[in-house]
């Protein structure tokens, strides 16, 4: 019998074999963002609730680094982020928060309830600087230096085991 | 007991979801521009964006908020004037080419148009031989 015959045979075994090693693999849904290393883009936005102040691209020009957090009420991880978040503030992080399609009592109520880690909230109902910094989802962490550009993205609610990489984080980018 | 945890596994996943329903829609999520051929030609570039949220739909095909907040930056962005290319670059320049349906060449993508014409070729080459020693 010709041996070629089977060339087919394996053929279709090894593609089968890599379909299932693929289908073992966990499937990442993260879309990083690709404006890392990038200026923020010009933004204004509105404050999120009466008694705060809003945020704009210019605000993080001022030679501190801060953590942007792509936020919202309506998001449960973010109520699981709470504690951390304020963790970070109390070891000297500043966090300016973005809240995504939100109402001002739905945001006073959540801080009420969760603390508000917050030096600054904008309201962002159109999700606009969301899509201009290339965030796709909430909750989401961006580090921003004292120069206004985006060093690091964190993806999804941060963690305990992500406060000390937040951190470093934001003594590299000072 | 099953039943009542499915139920309240259930209620978990519509809780955000109707939550997130408490917002109107952005003011050209739903709305098409007034202009029939600028309307179009949005629409062709929204069936080729993909949904970051709901990642096997296009922008034009998903209910999800952040949709139709990515359809009212491709509508309001056209009317402006911005040609769909321009809104593509923008949205790749943030995304990479991830959120785009459209297929290009590239050198990561070359082989996905290269072996299909290879293959064909392999088989003629086979055909012919074939046929060529019948004779």
């Amino acid at each position: 019998m010709n041996w070629r015959l089977w060339i087919p045979l394996f053929a279709f075994a090894a593609f089968l074999g890599l379909a299932a090693y693929q289908l073992t693999q966990p499937k990442d849904e993260f879309v990083e963002s690709r404006m890392v290393g990038e200026s923020l883009p010009y933004f204004e936005l509105p404050p999120a609730m009466a008694g705060v102040d809003g945020i704009g691209s210019a605000d993080f020009a001022d030679g501190q680094p801060r953590l942007l957090n792509i936020w919202a009420s309506w998001c449960l991880p973010c109520i699981a982020e709470a504690p951390h978040l304020e963790n970070l503030k109390r070891q000297g992080a500043d966090i300016v928060g973005v809240a995504i399609r939100d109402r001002p009592e739905d945001v006073a109520r959540f801080l009420a309830q969760h603390g508000n880690p917050y030096s600054r909230i904008g309201r962002d109902d159109l999700s606009e600087v969301q899509l201009a910094i290339g965030s796709s989802g909430v909750p989401e962490t961006f580090v921003i230096d004292g120069q206004g550009v985006i060093r690091y993205q964190h993806i999804g609610d941060v963690r305990a085991s992500d406060v000390p990489v937040l951190l470093a984080e934001l003594e590299k980018a000072r | 007991m099953t039943r009542a945890l499915a139920f309240a596994a259930a209620l978990v996943v519509a809780l955000p979801v109707a939550a997130q329903q408490t917002m109107p829609p952005a003011p050209f999520a739903y709305r098409q521009l007034e202009n029939p051929a600028q309307e179009q030609a949005a629409q062709e570039l929204m069936e080729t964006l993909r949904c970051l949220k709901c990642q096997s739909q296009s922008i034009a095909d998903s209910d999800a908020p952040m949709a139709g907040d990515m359809r009212h930056q491709v509508r309001t962005r056209i009317a402006a004037g911005e040609s769909p290319d321009q809104i593509r670059d923008w949205l790749t320049k943030r995304y990479g080419d991830y959120v785009s349906y459209k297929p290009t060449v590239s050198t990561t993508t070359w082989p996905l148009f290269a072996i299909p014409l290879l293959l064909v070729l392999l088989a003629g080459a086979i055909l012919l031989r074939r046929f060529g020693r019948r004779k």
